[in-house]
Formats: C-alpha cells, sequence, structure tokens
C-alpha cells in the first residue's frame, strides 16, 4: 500500500466533493439553502453517464449533465423564491425527486457495457515536485485540473468582484440589496441554478471520470450529504471547502485501500521504522467499523465547525433559509 | 354588450393572476381539496414521466390499484406495508412539529429491529419464553434502541448547536454498517448476510395465526404492528396536542423566541423530543423485524421507510390521526410498486407528490385571483 498512490486517488475523489460543495456554497451565499444536493448529483451521474453512452461524447454528457441538474435545481427555485415554502422541505423533496427520476431514467444503464471516459493525463514539469508533483499533477482527470483552478476562481468571484457583492448582499441582507437596485429573486434563481449546474458536474466526475459507471443510488452513496456538511465546516468559503473536500476525498480511498494488503510497511526511502500485520486485513469485519468513518468524520467535522463559529462570532449569511418578501419587515 | 365583440384570445391575454396573502383561515374543506388535488396532479405528471420512459401510464396505475386492493389479501399485504410506515411517519411529525429535522427516521428504524433482535439473538431471554413475556421485552429494546439512535443528534443539536439534518442523516449510514458488522460478523447464519430466524414465540402475531378458528383469516400477514402503529398515533396525538409537553413542542415549532421569553426550555426539549421521535421509529424497526422478517437482515429493513416517513408525515400535515391513512395509500404504492417496470417508479412518484405537495401549500397560505387588466385596483 503506497500512501502517495492513496492520497493521489484520494484528490480525484476529493474533487467530486469539491464542485458538489462550492456549488452549494453558491446557493447558500445567496440565501437559500438547497438540500437536494444529493438528488442532484445523482441526476447528472446518470445523465452524464447515459449520453456518454448513447453519442460516445464524454463532453456532451457532461454538458447535459449539467443541464439536467441546473434545470431541476431551478423547481427548488421555484418552491422556494417565488412559492415561499419552506427550504429544508423542499430540499428533501429534490432528493427524492432527482433519486427517482433518475432511477427509473437510469434503467438498465448498469450493464450498459463501456464507455469512453474523460481524458486523464500528467502536467509535465510539475509532475517533478516532489510528493506535490505525484499526487496533484500525475495521471488525474481533466476534472481533477478544473478543480483546481476552480478553487481561486471561487474565492476572487465571491470576495473581490461586483456580481461577488451582490450576491454576499443578497444572502446578507436582502432588503438592503433590493433598495440599491438588485434584483434578489433573480439573483437568487441564478445561484440556486448555479449550484445545480455544479452537483450536475460533480456527479458527472463521478460516472465519467472517478468511478465510472451508473450504480443507482449507490453512485452516489451520501456524497451529495457529506457536501452539505462541508459547506458549515468551510463555513461559507470555498478555500476551506476545498481543503474538506480533498481531506474526505483521501478518508474515502484509505477506507477503501486499507483493507487490501497484508503488512503495513511504513518507509521512508530504503529505511523501513514500521513493519506490522495489517489487522483491517485479518479481521474482515473490522472493515464496516472503517465504513462508517466517512459519516461520522462529517458529524465530528459538523462539531468542530459549529463550535468556531459561535467561538468567533461568525456563521451562515444572515437571510440563509429565509424567503425574502418584498415589502416585509425583516431580514 | 361590447365584451362580445373583443376576440377571445385578447381577452385571456388581459386576464392577469393577482396573489394576495390570505387574511383570514379559508374554510375547512379547503386544504383537504389542494392536498388531493395535489397529489391527482402528482399522479398525472408521473404519468407522463412513465409514458416518457417507456411505460403505460394507465396501465401503472391500475395494476398499482388491484395489486395493493384488489383482494383481501393484497389489502392485507398494503397493511403490512403500511405498519412500518406508520411508525415511521409519527417519528417525523412529532420532530416536525417542533421544527426539529430529523431525517434519521431510517437509521433510528434500523435500531430499533437491531434493538429487538439483540433479545432474541444476544439472546437476553432464553429462547423458549413466552411469547408474552418477548414481545414487551423487544418492544422496549426497539424503542430503546431507536430512542438513543435520536439522543445523538438531538444532543448535538442542543449542546453544540449541530445542525441536526447532516447528524441524523450520517448516524443512517452508520447503523446500517452497524448492523451489517453483526449479521456479518457474530449472528451469521452460515456465513450469509443475516442471522438465524427467530423462534416462533418471538414473532408477533398474525391474524393467519388465528384461522384455526376463522378460517377467513388464512394466509393473512397483518400483525400486532399494525395495532401498536394505530396506539402510538393515539399517544401521539395526545402528547402532541393534550399534554402541556406538546402544547410546549407546538409553541417552539411555531414561535422559538416566544417560546424562550415563555421560560420554556428549548435544549432540553430538543433532546426529548428527538428521542421520543427515534423511540416511535424504533418501535417500526422491531415491528417490522418481528412481524414480518423474522431475522434480522440489511435490505428489507433499510428499505427507506424511514424517508417515505417524511413525506407520510408531511403528506398528513403532522397529524398523527392522519398519518395512519396517508401510510396506507403510500402502503398500497410500494407493494404493487415492486412488480411495476421499471423499478424506480414508486420512488419517482413518492418524489412528484412531495414537491407538488409543497408547492401547493402556497394556495392555502395565498389567494390567487384570476383579474382583467385594468381592473386590479
Amino acid at each position: 500500500m503506497d500512501f502517495i498512490i492513496i492520497l493521489q486517488a484520494g484528490v480525484a475523489t476529493g474533487t467530486i466533493l469539491l464542485f458538489a460543495t462550492i456549488g452549494e456554497l453558491f446557493a447558500e451565499r445567496s440565501g437559500v439553502l438547497n438540500l437536494g444536493v444529493e438528488g442532484m448529483m445523482l441526476i447528472g451521474a446518470m445523465f452524464a453517464f447515459k449520453i456518454a453512452i448513447a453519442t460516445g461524447n464524454p463532453w456532451l454528457g457532461v454538458l447535459v449533465a449539467i443541464l439536467a441538474a441546473g434545470l431541476i435545481s431551478q423547481i427548488h427555485a421555484f418552491i422556494t423564491i417565488t412559492l415561499q415554502a419552506d427550504q429544508v422541505v423542499s430540499g428533501l423533496s429534490l432528493t427524492f425527486l432527482g433519486a427517482g427520476i433518475s432511477v427509473v431514467l437510469g434503467e438498465g444503464l448498469s450493464k450498459a457495457g463501456t464507455v469512453s471516459l474523460l481524458p486523464q493525463f500528467s502536467i509535465p514539469l510539475l509532475t517533478k515536485i516532489p510528493l506535490i508533483g505525484p499526487v496533484f499533477f500525475t495521471e488525474q482527470s481533466i476534472m481533477v485540473y478544473i478543480g483546481y483552478l476552480f478553487i481561486p476562481l471561487a474565492w476572487f468571484y465571491i470576495n473581490r468582484t461586483r456580481p461577488g457583492m451582490h450576491l454576499r448582499a443578497v444572502g446578507e441582507f436582502p432588503a438592503a440589496a433590493d433598495a440599491l437596485g438588485i434584483n434578489v429573486y433573480r439573483l437568487r434563481y441564478f445561484y440556486v441554478f448555479v449550484g445545480g449546474a455544479l452537483a450536475g458536474l460533480a456527479g458527472a466526475t463521478i460516472s465519467l471520470a472517478i468511478s465510472p459507471g451508473w450504480f443507482s443510488e449507490l453512485t452516489t452513496a451520501g456524497m451529495g450529504w457529506i457536501a452539505v456538511g462541508l459547506v458549515i465546516f468551510a463555513q461559507w468559503n470555498p478555500i476551506r471547502a476545498a481543503f474538506g473536500a480533498y481531506a474526505f476525498g483521501a478518508l474515502r480511498r484509505l477506507i477503501l485501500d486499507i483493507q487490501g494488503p497484508t503488512v503495513f510497511i511504513g518507509a521512508i526511502g530504503n529505511f523501513t521504522f514500521l513493519e506490522m500485520r495489517n489487522p483491517f486485513y485479518y479481521n474482515p469485519y473490522w472493515g464496516f467499523f472503517l465504513q462508517m468513518l466517512p459519516y461520522a468524520f462529517t458529524i465530528i467535522v459538523l462539531v468542530i465547525g459549529s463550535r468556531e463559529a459561535m467561538r468567533k462570532r461568525l456563521g451562515a449569511p444572515a437571510a440563509l433559509g429565509n424567503p425574502y418578501i418584498r415589502g416585509e419587515r425583516g431580514l | 354588450m361590447s365584451e362580445t365583440t373583443v376576440p377571445l384570445a385578447s381577452r385571456l391575454r388581459s386576464l392577469t393572476l393577482r396573489v394576495e396573502p390570505r387574511l383570514k383561515d379559508p374554510p375547512r374543506w379547503y386544504p383537504l381539496a389542494v392536498t388531493v388535488g395535489a397529489i391527482v396532479f402528482a399522479l398525472f405528471l408521473g404519468g407522463i414521466l412513465i409514458a416518457l420512459s417507456g411505460g403505460d401510464p394507465l396501465r401503472s396505475y391500475i395494476h398499482i390499484a388491484r395489486a395493493s386492493l384488489g383482494s383481501l389479501g393484497v389489502f392485507s399485504d398494503t397493511l403490512v406495508k403500511a405498519t412500518p410506515l406508520i411508525m415511521a411517519g409519527l417519528a417525523c411529525s412529532v420532530a416536525f412539529r417542533m421544527k426539529l429535522w430529523n431525517i434519521g427516521a431510517e437509521g433510528q428504524f434500523i435500531m430499533g429491529a437491531f434493538g429487538a433482535s439483540a433479545v432474541v439473538l444476544t439472546p437476553i431471554i432464553p429462547a423458549e419464553t413466552p411469547s408474552w413475556i418477548f414481545i414487551p421485552a423487544m418492544i422496549l429494546a426497539g424503542i430503546l434502541g431507536g430512542a438513543l439512535w435520536g439522543f445523538i443528534p438531538g444532543f448535538l443539536k442542543a449542546r453544540l448547536n449541530v445542525n441536526e439534518i447532516i447528524s441524523s442523516l450520517m448516524l443512517n449510514y452508520i447503523a446500517v454498517a452497524w448492523i451489517n458488522f453483526w449479521i456479518f460478523a457474530v449472528w451469521t447464519e452460515g456465513g450469509f448476510q443475516m442471522s438465524p430466524a427467530f423462534p416462533k414465540n418471538a414473532w408477533l402475531p398474525r391474524l393467519t395465526d388465528l384461522a384455526a378458528e376463522i378460517p377467513i383469516l388464512s394466509g393473512l400477514t397483518t400483525h400486532l404492528g399494525l395495532i401498536l402503529g394505530i396506539l402510538a398515533a393515539i399517544v401521539a396525538w395526545f402528547i402532541l396536542y393534550r399534554s402541556r409537553w406538546g402544547y410546549e413542542i407546538r409553541l417552539i415549532g411555531d414561535n422559538p423566541q416566544a417560546a424562550r421569553y415563555a421560560g420554556l426550555n428549548i435544549t432540553r426539549n430538543t433532546v426529548l423530543v428527538m428521542m421520543l421521535s427515534g423511540a416511535l421509529a424504533g418501535l417500526g424497526g422491531m415491528s417490522e423485524v418481528t412481524g414480518v422478517v423474522h431475522r434480522l437482515q440489511t435490505s428489507p429493513l433499510a428499505a427507506g421507510y424511514g424517508f417515505t416517513g417524511i413525506i407520510v408525515a408531511w403528506l398528513a400535515k403532522l397529524n398523527p390521526y392522519l398519518v395512519v391513512p396517508v401510510s396506507i395509500f403510500f402502503g398500497a404504492l410500494i407493494l404493487a410498486g415492486r412488480e411495476i417496470q421499471p423499478s424506480g417508479i414508486p420512488k419517482m412518484i413518492q418524489g412528484i407528490i412531495l414537491v407538488s405537495l409543497i408547492a401547493s401549500d402556497f394556495l392555502i397560505r395565498y389567494r390567487v385571483h384570476i383579474v382583467r387588466r385594468g381592473q386590479e385596483a
């Protein structure tokens, strides 16, 4: 078991969470909590795979995944922004709806055979950097590289641009934003769409790049929910979201790989400092406890995030969860 | 008379929708009519999607009706499917009433089943113990298992301000891994992914057990869990609407600020309501494992009853009595849906029903007028 390989695969898995988490972060920054991430990811994963098989072109699959998930997110936008219904229940129903639709339309896809995947390549020169090169820049999917570019762009957009300022205004104090002539409703629709589109991209990243295929609801296995949790841990900051996403990706990989070898060998170069029998190999039932880890860690990460938020008096966008009703008092 | 000379198309174009908040409560029949309308609309929409995916919507729906209500036998099976939904729906109803978003009924259900199974399999009680000791012990263990699993997110929410939606949902996955460990590593039957079957005296009595006296009941699998579910509904209704505690729950749900000023202990109520919710879901898990499955096994228990319970609770408008008929409706959908292709259809229809229900709430909160332009003021 080579630690570098685990980290390398962890970065790839983390990319899925990265897209979903930052997408949800955009929606929440505009004041709309969307718990439908899991459903939108399933829609994205299913459509990406289905279209890629039908047309032979994975990029067309990615495009349709983004549009389909973005489109279904607009149901949530309509219900919560225009009809002003509860965001929690509406988001939940979107998860049900997305899962149901993707299972129905994805019928038979799991046996559909091979599909051409998104390209994988190494970045010349950068691979030579010790540790960082092999982990981040060797034989990764193009989606992983897009992810790297995406993190600073998202941060810059939210914190340093005018549209980003409008986004924050709409999420913190919509009445004031409205008074300044910002169209609160339209912006919220737009950022819910962005959240959906990125969840769709995350889904496409699963089914066409990181763990190819369509395994019905097991395709996402709760990653959409972990993404929702990571947004809280990240305190609505894309840089922290990226750290969380990659850490969770590595954890998921570690759990998959740790049960394989018969011995653990800890080595730096030729110097071996650890050699022990792998307890997870000799006690395969311990694997069930390993499976709990990502979910348990999500809870732990939430505890840390919530404590920190209380201490620093940081927190969610002030208007998160509240519909904006023009002419009514309050946020 | 001049109206008749205006062409129809332009008359339609001059109509606009005007929306205004309702100032007084709508008549009593109105919310019911809106709900029924939302379900009909959802079934219609589901029909379109079934047709799009290559099925025959009308035949699918007729099949669902016949395969769930067509005879005494299948109606009994519908009730069997409805039983766990009643408990899960009640679990969600009490939590949602306090605006606690317990999405973990699924995990609490599984831990209830685990608790009940532990009584038989550990064994805490020897296998030849009579039913009248066994069944209460298993009920108690099931309630405890579920309540414990509800306590965790409740405590985290109350003390550490951890979002209960995510934590309760994560505990679902942990619960599945937990029982998987037990049925693989400890209680496995010959290496298969299930525990040995429970002894007969640890089964909840079924209608078919009375077939010797009443022949018509032969083969009917409806079990005591249904009675437990209806009793639980009555208890939940009394707690919510006839007790001081229920009053506190509803006040906190409707207006936490006012509740805090009134001196209500929100921290304690958060933990207690999550435990009550978990206990109800755990009762459901116990009823399913001892009434239907008769062994600890993952797939028939973790079949999404806890998630469907969320929809049931919402459709029943969080009213414990209404949870019972709504559960029967969904029981029919799940039972008959098993034979329909593609297999995701019942799940999709559930999702559509929930979406259109939530959207329809708008019609209850607001009046929508159709007015001719120019006459608005």
